[in-house]
């Protein structure tokens, strides 16, 4: 496609239980990917698989244990200073849209604190905050100077992709943006967003458990199990042909409307792990994370 | 698989605040019959969680208005709490949303179930846990999962562990409140489908299933019933819900959720724009109105009644055939 | 809109008023504040002065009676209340504020050095017994004024403060708005100032009605085994004053018990307050 802008390189977060304990958990091992211009690529994974995290690094709410982050080619985990510099082009959306507004401020106060912190001037301030609610789909007169609890889900969204659009950032770390969100609103949140990457050349790290609307908006497709990368590659290569047990079993528990799942197939969630060691174990010709296909690699050994 | 276990005849459940009612629950129609697992669907706010709640127990501030809940005959709406005492478990049962996060972290499973149901004056002696231990191996649950202590299970673990214990006593009608909402995808067939299991098993009679999600109902619901904003939009069965979908709502709803070979790039799905209205002191007229396309004049004055347009298909929609006609929803 | 409706918008406003406990509690604290505050003025003697005869009981003249030194135990009482709320107002504020910078700051970088610092400190101080550092300190000062033994108060009552709001900041730290201020490049001050404490408004509120009654009865503690102020007056030195000229024996329960009462009520009125916040805050406790 076009040019890579970050990349993330040997990734590893550990957690320490305690600040004297020696015990350890590996949050995320050993994780590389590419990010590239204007793409939008989907982080799937469950609770615990280490996805979160990732998004939390690249942010740089927490400090990597091992690896580098590149984003334009410098590493910025090394590089301790120069924040501001690095949140004007690489900003976040969280999960819960109602936990992402402090209740007791008006909401232009993320529109205030970007303008305070990022942006020299004030000078078109206001259109600038208009330009960007119109282009997210909403009136600034009825959605300016009011409190968190007065707006819906879907609209408080919307106002953190405003946000981001104000600042035209590079790279947008979306986590669980719609996990919060009715079906029936989420799907406009989803399109208003790609539709941005489109235009803006915006690339947006989608990180989400649901396989189904990463399906259906991403370019590209990592799956997470564990803190490890298991699969990774262009999206309809890797939900047309999985190849680690684990996305196989995880692309047969969608619920897929229209589609009833066969009721004979005994489902068992513990039989994956057994699945998951045979499968490294019976790999001995290929090691590591290896690739299948073009553009589609998968783990094969830990 | 005729006979009616819970007829709910123009329900009103109301939450009384300082500034009104919000009308959670306004005069809603629907019965279930026996063997049936019936999901309920809806967003946010629509009042699934109420209504099923609201069957188990009138917790303030919600009020009991009008209308009647009759399980196998009985109005349970009048009842006193004593002698509702007596109808749940055995009856009616409940699996809360949020109850796998219930259990006590200090005791261990096997505590923590005697101590539950010996506030149902039940004797949890030996003869009793073997039965634990039979639902147990139904669920695919290592016996010594009553020796642990809740940090040491799995959510997943956890909420078949919740489905044991709530089905201990064979209700007749159980209410699940969107126990799949919070597992893994890997869970949440398991779990889904372990409902049906129990029901084919005849441990429990039947089930109401309330969830947001519509892909999972169509998974296991015999029929779904779409609510909105505090009435019913829809009841039919699963595939003439998602196939075949007559009132505006649904028809949005099951247009705007993924499908499985359809990626942006290529062709995009629509939401519905707006949000669902206030429910305070909300008046009368149809709730979707503010949303709908084919809203006219009447919709805002009258609220659509239920109406049967074929067998086992209740709708309340004045407008369900100009849309119904409309192919490009 | 009338008046009624607009208190309904603030609810917690409008919760606080139609609380009883609050109410009760909120009177009877601010007619003892207004007595302590215009105190010189309505006493009818100097507190230290020979107002009558020694040994009176309670009278329109004497309306508490008085000592066995023939002090006027109504205008001690005025007197004292004001050193009482002294060192509730400044003990209690410099307990409140030592425990929330700490407790901040740990909560804020909780798991770092700092955070271990300060968590240490506040766990040594916790197990050491107060009233024994209380005694040591108090016996070592030669000039004890009511600030200084407030000061004392007010430097030994924060650990629990700072372990409370440590918790809370913890738990707020989590929220997303917090990681949004921070990826909007807000300091870590502005983050702590807008988006902790002025969240954490009612449980910190809560914090220094507690602090300050506990500043009060430590003071009174203090007074009444001898290391109370070596000048002036409070409510606990008159009792402690009492006790030691064996006030209840010779029958002047008046002196022994009256200021104790308005102690007590004091306090209680504190409690009141607090108690019934806990249900103005706490939306499933209130009342429909």
């Amino acid at each position: 496609m076009s040019e890579t802008i970050m990349k993330i390189d040997h990734l590893q977060k550990d957690f320490s239980i305690g600040l004297m304990s020696k015990k350890k958990v590996h949050a995320v091992n050993d994780v590389s990917f590419d990010i590239k211009k204007g793409e939008i690529i989907s982080l799937i994974g469950e609770s615990g698989s280490g996805k979160t995290t990732i998004g939390k690094l690249i942010l740089r709410l927490l400090r990597p244990s091992d690896g580098h982050i590149y984003y334009n080619d410098k590493d910025i985990t090394t590089d301790y200073k120069n924040k501001r510099d690095y949140y004007k082009k690489v900003q976040g959306i969280f999960q819960d849209p109602f936990a992402s507004f402090n209740p007791l401020f008006k909401i232009d106060r993320i529109f205030d604190m970007i303008f305070k912190n990022f942006i020299e001037s004030d000078k078109n301030k206001k259109e600038k905050i208009n330009d960007a609610l119109k282009c997210v789909g909403m009136n600034p007169e009825f959605i300016l100077r009011k409190y968190p609890h007065q707006l819906s889900g879907g609209q408080l969204q919307r106002l953190l992709i405003a946000r981001a659009l104000i600042m035209d950032v590079d790279v947008l770390v979306a986590d669980e943006l719609i996990s919060m969100l009715d079906a029936s609103t989420r799907i406009d949140v989803l399109n208003l967003l790609a539709s941005i990457c489109k235009e803006k050349g915006m690339a947006v790290l989608f990180v989400t458990h649901d396989l189904s609307l990463g399906y259906y908006i991403s370019d590209t497709t990592l799956i997470m199990h564990r803190g490890n990368l298991v699969e990774k590659g262009k999206t309809s290569l890797i939900y047309n042909n999985p190849v680690h047990p684990y996305t196989q079993m995880l692309l047969k528990s969608i619920p897929d409307i229209g589609k009833r799942w066969d009721k004979n197939e005994k489902f068992l969630p513990e039989d994956i792990n057994k699945k998951i060691d045979d499968f490294y174990k019976n790999s001995d010709i290929k090691k590591g994370f290896i690739e299948v296909e073009d553009d589609h690699k998968v783990l094969f050994s830990l | 698989m005729t006979e009616k276990i819970l007829d709910v005849k123009d329900l009103k459940l109301y939450y009384k605040t300082l500034k009104g009612y919000v009308k959670a629950i306004d005069g809603i129609n629907f019965d279930i019959k026996r063997g049936e697992i019936l999901g309920i669907a809806g967003e946010s706010g629509c009042g699934k969680s109420t209504l099923g709640n609201g069957l188990i127990l009138l917790k303030k501030p919600l009020n009991y208005i009008s209308g009647q809940a009759n399980l196998n005959g009985k109005n349970i709406m009048n009842l006193k709490n004593k002698e509702m005492n007596t109808l749940r478990f055995k009856d009616i049962s409940i699996i809360p949303q949020f109850a796998m996060d219930a259990f006590s972290p200090t005791k261990k499973i096997k505590t923590f179930i005697s101590d539950i149901v010996s506030q149902h004056n039940i004797n949890p002696d030996e003869k009793f846990f073997d039965k634990v231990r039979e639902r147990l191996d139904m669920v695919n649950l290592n016996h010594s999962v009553l020796n642990n202590y809740s940090i040491e299970l799995s959510g997943g673990m956890k909420q078949r562990l919740v489905m044991v214990i709530s089905t201990l006593l064979d209700p007749e009608l159980l209410i699940c409140d969107e126990v799949t909402s919070a597992l893994d995808v890997s869970s949440q067939r398991f779990v889904a489908n372990m409902i049906g299991d129990f029901r084919d098993k005849k441990i429990i009679g039947s089930a109401i299933f309330i969830t947001h999600d519509l892909s999972i109902l169509y998974q296991i619901a015999d029929r779904i019933m779409v609510m909105y904003a505090g009435h019913i939009a829809e009841i039919a069965d699963s595939d003439t819900i998602v196939k075949n979908p007559k009132h505006p709502y649904t028809k949005a709803l099951i247009s705007s959720l993924p499908k499985n070979d359809v990626q942006y790039k290529d062709e995009q799905l629509s939401g519905i724009d707006g949000t669902p209205p206030n429910l305070l002191n909300i008046g009368e007229g149809c709730r979707f109105r503010f949303r709908c396309k084919y809203a006219t004049d009447i919709c805002a004055k009258q609220t659509p009644v239920q109406e049967e347009i074929s067998s086992g298909h209740t709708l309340a929609c004045w407008n369900y055939k100009k849309a119904g006609s409309d192919k490009n929803v | 809109m009338s008046f009624i409706d607009k208190l309904k918008k603030n609810d917690n406003l409008y919760f606080a008023l139609r609380n009883k406990k609050v109410i009760i509690g909120a009177v009877i604290f601010l007619a003892l504040l207004i007595t302590a505050l215009i105190g010189p003025i309505i006493a009818p003697y100097d507190y230290e002065e020979f107002a009558g005869a020694p040994y009176a009981n309670p009278s329109f003249q004497h309306l508490m009676g008085t000592s066995i030194f023939g002090r006027d135990v109504f205008s001690q009482v005025l007197y004292g209340l004001r050193s009482t709320f002294v060192v509730g107002f400044v003990g209690g504020t410099l307990g409140t504020v030592i425990g929330l910078i700490i407790g901040f700051f740990a909560g804020y970088r909780s798991g770092s050095m700092l955070d271990e610092i300060l968590m240490m400190m506040t766990n040594i101080l916790l197990v050491i017994p107060t009233i024994a550092l209380l005694i040591i300190l108090s016996a070592y000062l030669p000039y004890r004024g009511v600030i200084t033994q407030s000061m004392i108060i007010g430097f030994t009552s924060w650990p629990w403060v700072a372990r409370a709001v440590r918790s809370q900041t913890l738990s707020l730290r989590n929220k997303e708005f917090v990681n949004l201020s921070r990826i909007s490049g807000a300091s870590t001050f502005k983050i702590i100032k807008d988006d902790i404490a002025y969240n954490m408004f009612s449980y910190v509120f809560m914090v220094y009605i507690l602090q300050f009654a506990g500043a009060i009865l430590t003071s009174v503690s203090l007074d009444f085994i001898g290391l109370g102020p070596t000048k002036g007056i409070s409510l606990g030195l008159i009792m402690q004053d009492a006790v030691n000229w064996n006030a209840i024996q010779l029958g002047m329960w008046w002196w022994a018990i009256l200021p104790g009462v308005v102690l007590t009520v004091l306090v209680t009125s504190l409690y009141f307050i607090n108690t019934g916040l806990d249900e103005v805050f706490n939306p499933t406790l209130r009342e429909m």
